[in-house]
């Protein structure tokens, strides 16, 4: 009874704060909606036992891509208005309708619930957090590894798009040069 | 003697091609020796077969390569020179021959003297494809050839609109005639499953009667629309727009006389079928007098002799439709020398009087144009048939036929028709050799053709005149090793003396009625207003019975129509707009499908969307399906899918 | 009233329509990205869900990867805002169709 009763009231919670996120005009409170959204996401991830899962939604989700995101937001005024010229509603809507109908239909075909078969079934006793390492480091071992690169590259990556004058490096210079480069720069601001 | 039938068969062909060569060059002599002399070397090769087959009776066969052999159908390009054959081999080269070397002369001044001898060679090159092949296959191949020759040739000079009609006509004419034919062969594949000849006549004795009827019906078809029996006989007197030399090879001794051709070389089928061949038989001579009465009348000298062709051609059809087969053949052979040297007078008195066709504007031209008259007046007395000329022998014997068989309606139509045949041919002599001098008046000034033309005509006199004596015997001798030999004898020696005495008499007075009313002094040129010209009886001859009027009025002018309406109902507002339409089609739609590509992202998101709804739909669709399978079979196989 | 694997699926479904629905409405550009976590959010419950009530691990680590993905792809998104934000001064979506077919 009680999985029901948190179940419904996630779940009401969920799809509020991510209606205000997809409709309101204001930047910020689309902002806090998606944070408070991916915190109760992670409430479903307890209430289905994946406790690991859960705790990484929090961590990663809601720390450190909403910080990124309010991070990003700093750029802009947030005071104003988001000003959009809207599309046609009626389409919108339309084809968000018939996917939903669409969707639901396919997952309630008993073909699919009927065909689909454990392949790593969890072991009694064990927590998650001990299962999920056991899996993880033996048979997805190498989309773990490659994973990790793709976040250096990214991060490699976020850094060079929104670095400044990364051509040049101030361990490597000398006295002089940094010097003269000071000067060239005062001048610049003073002119 | 295998070498002799290639010579034969490619002469004329090597010698069409020569003056291919330089078709569109002006004159060159050369371009009409070469293929004389061709003809000539493929004459000697055919006489050198004759020889063969009648002093060794046998037949020369040769298969020269396969033509089609898919499954069950075998069709070889295969010929056969066999007593029926090496007849018309003769027949065609000596006649081709001759006029090639009269032509030589007769298109002196034509500026399109090279290519008129590679159409005329290429004609006797078909026309020996189609006696010497021995299968219906290749008889078709070269009907088709000679059919297309004979168009060339009859609109030769395609400048004038009056000839390409009658080119068009003729073909035309032709081609209705080859779907009965093609018909015909159709159902003797179908039946017999070979075209051989000697197959498919061997395997027709185990058919049922109706079958071996239907194709006998439209192999007739077929010969009738070659041989101008009526009702497709309006091509052969329009034909005469072609060259002098044209109407005497094709239209007098080769091409006409394939139809007749046909039908005796399929005589085990028509024997078969007897009612088929009385009926061949009447129509026959309903044409023959039907084509004399429309020569009584005519001012055109050419015409005069097609009429008479035509009339010749129900004769030989009548024999062959009573089943007198070598009969026919003799007649043909015998028909094709004075029916040629007509033909080639006619063309001498024509050049003499600058392509002037009117008799009445002729007269004593017997005094100018010695041989012509010579050689004209003999062929008529053979085309009459008085003893002992060619003719008698031959037109004599069907009317035997005719009275033997006690087909006593048969021989007094062609007892008449032999006195109308006189009549209007020695008219046409009378008119323009004898009798006073009309044409000085209207100013020309006639004279005889080249020496060389005259010695070239010479052969055929010859051979009119001797033709009947010395070749009846040998020829019955060799023809019937492979045509049924029915001798046809009056039981009762009075009778047959009565009859020929009778028929002699009769032709000599209708001879004699000609010269009288034509020799006269005071002829003049008709000009509309005599009282004759007037007459309804004159009115319906002179216009051929109105049946090209009827003809034209009635099938060639609404057929005209529908095509109109065709052209521009149907074809472009249906068939060009539904084309136009589907270009179209593509192009809106590419052009309307252009703005998907907007560079903006939300509209693209949103393309996006729906594609993915479009493939969830359809994985719906298919999964139901695939669930539902076998109900879904059950379902198409109750209605037949 | 037993929660079975249907009603989890039905929410993520509803949730993967509203962030749809982001998708297709919104025209800045940050917005946009709101409506992808959306997206990518609701996929990770699905996967959570069926991995619970088949008793497998493999949605619980196809979850793990799409959130690993989700943050590089935050970080990478951004930094090209950034970039376009200081060239243009404007983040809307209407302005950016240079690439028009």
């Amino acid at each position: 009874m009680f999985e029901a009763i948190a179940f419904y009231l996630f779940a009401f919670l969920t799809i509020s704060m991510f209606w205000i996120t997809v409709t309101t005009s204001q930047a910020l409170y689309a902002l806090t909606a998606l944070a408070a959204g991916m915190i109760f996401i992670s409430a479903f991830f307890f209430i289905l036992g994946a406790d690991f899962l859960g705790a990484i939604q929090i961590v990663v989700y809601s720390g450190a891509v909403m910080a990124l995101y309010s991070f990003g937001m700093m750029f802009f005024d947030t005071t104003r208005e988001v000003k959009e010229k809207q599309g046609n509603k009626a389409i919108i809507l339309g084809l968000s309708t018939l996917s939903v109908i669409l969707v639901v239909a396919i997952f309630a075909a008993p073909i699919v619930g009927d065909n689909i078969t454990a392949l790593y079934p969890v072991i009694e006793g064990a927590g998650n957090t001990q299962q999920v390492g056991l899996v993880l480091f033996t048979k997805y071992l190498v989309p773990f590894e490659v994973a990790a690169v793709m976040l250096l590259v990214a991060m490699i990556a976020g850094i060079v798009l929104a670095g400044k004058k990364m051509d040049l490096s101030l361990t490597l210079m000398n006295e002089q040069e940094i010097k003269s480069m000071k000067k060239n720069q005062d001048k610049k601001v003073l002119s | 003697m295998e070498l002799y039938l290639y010579t034969a068969l490619f002469s004329p062909l090597v010698g069409s091609l020569f003056a291919a060569l330089f078709a569109a060059n002006p004159k060159i002599k050369i371009a009409g020796i070469i293929p004389s002399f061709m003809l000539i070397v493929s004459f000697s090769s055919a006489a050198v077969l004759l020889n063969h087959v009648l002093s060794t009776d046998e037949i020369v066969h040769v298969e020269l390569m396969t033509w089609m052999q898919t499954g069950n159908l075998y069709i070889p390009f295969g010929f056969v020179v066999d007593q029926v054959s090496v007849t018309m081999m003769m027949v065609v080269t000596l006649v081709s021959t001759i006029v090639h070397i009269y032509a030589i002369g007769y298109m002196d001044h034509d500026k399109a003297f090279n290519r008129f001898f590679a159409w005329l060679s290429a004609f006797v090159f078909s026309m020996m494809i189609l006696v010497m092949s021995d299968n219906f296959a290749g008889l078709f191949i070269g009907w088709e050839g000679v059919g297309l020759c004979s168009w060339g040739l009859i609109g030769f000079w395609y400048h004038k609109e009056s000839a390409t009609w009658a080119a068009n006509e003729a073909f035309i004419m032709n081609r209705i005639a080859d779907l009965g034919m093609l018909i015909g062969i159709f159902l003797i594949y179908w039946n017999t499953g070979t075209l051989q000849y000697d197959g498919a006549f061997s395997a027709m004795a185990h058919l049922d009667h109706s079958t071996l009827t239907w194709i006998g019906i439209f192999l007739f078809i077929g010969a009738m629309g070659k041989s101008a029996q009526f009702p497709l006989h309006t091509w052969l007197a329009d034909a005469m727009e072609g060259p002098t030399p044209v109407s005497a090879l094709i239209h007098a001794a080769t091409m006409v006389t394939a139809g007749v051709y046909l039908v005796i070389r399929s005589n085990e089928l028509y024997s078969m079928i007897p009612n088929v061949g009385l009926f061949i038989a009447s129509l026959g001579t309903f044409v023959a007098v039907f084509a004399a009465t429309m020569a009584l009348v005519n001012r055109d000298i050419k015409r005069v002799i097609a009429y008479s062709t035509l009339s010749q051609l129900g004769y030989m059809f009548a024999a062959a439709g009573l089943g007198a087969y070598w009969v026919a053949l003799f007649h043909l052979m015998a028909h094709a020398f004075f029916k040629a040297l007509l033909f080639l007078g006619g063309g001498n008195v024509m050049h003499a009087m600058h392509d002037e066709l009117d008799p009445f504007k002729m007269g004593a031209l017997g005094k100018t144009m010695k041989g012509t008259m010579v050689m004209m007046t003999l062929a008529s007395v053979a085309l009459a048939g008085i003893f002992p000329l060619a003719g008698f022998f031959s037109k004599d014997l069907i009317l035997e036929v005719a009275f033997v068989d006690h087909h006593f309606v048969i021989y007094t139509v062609l007892l008449l028709t032999a006195g109308l045949t006189a009549f209007y041919s020695f008219r046409i002599i009378a008119l323009i050799f004898h009798g006073e001098d009309r044409h000085t008046a209207l100013g020309f000034h006639p004279h005889e053709a080249y020496k060389f033309m005259l010695w070239a005509m010479a052969p055929l006199l010859v051979l009119a005149i001797i033709a009947g004596f010395t070749f009846e015997e040998p020829f019955f001798e060799m023809v019937t090793h492979l045509l049924p030999d029915t001798e046809y004898h009056i039981h009762s020696h009075l009778t047959y003396w009565i009859m020929t005495i009778g028929t002699q008499s009769f032709v000599i007075i209708s001879i004699i009625y000609a010269y009288k009313k034509y020799m006269v002094r005071d002829i003049k040129v008709p000009d509309g207003t005599s009282d004759m010209e007037n007459s309804f009886k004159y009115k319906l001859l002179i216009n051929q019975y109105y049946i090209p009027y009827f003809y034209e009025e009635y099938l060639v002018k609404p057929y005209k129509e529908l095509s109109t309406i065709f052209w521009e109902k149907v074809d472009m507002k249906i068939v060009d707009a539904s084309v136009d339409g589907i270009a179209n089609i593509f192009y809106s739609t590419g052009e309307k499908t252009r703005n998907m590509q907007s560079g903006n992202l939300s509209t693209m998101l949103k393309w996006m969307v729906a594609g993915t709804v479009i493939l969830l739909s359809l994985a719906v669709v298919f999964g139901l399906a695939a669930r539902h399978s076998d109900s879904i079979m059950s379902i198409l196989s109750g209605l037949g899918v | 009233m037993e929660i079975g694997l249907n009603h989890y699926l039905v929410l993520s479904t509803i949730l993967f329509a509203i962030g749809l629905v982001g998708v297709m409405r919104r025209k800045n550009l940050l917005m946009l990205f709101f409506a992808t976590e959306i997206l990518l959010n609701s996929v990770n419950i699905s996967f959570a869900a069926i991995s619970h009530f088949y008793g497998d691990l493999t949605g619980q680590m196809f979850a793990f990867f799409v959130i690993a993905i989700a943050a590089s792809e935050v970080a990478v998104g951004l930094g090209l805002l950034v970039v376009w934000h200081k060239k243009h001064n404007n983040i809307d979506l209407d302005t950016m169709s240079s690439m028009r077919g």
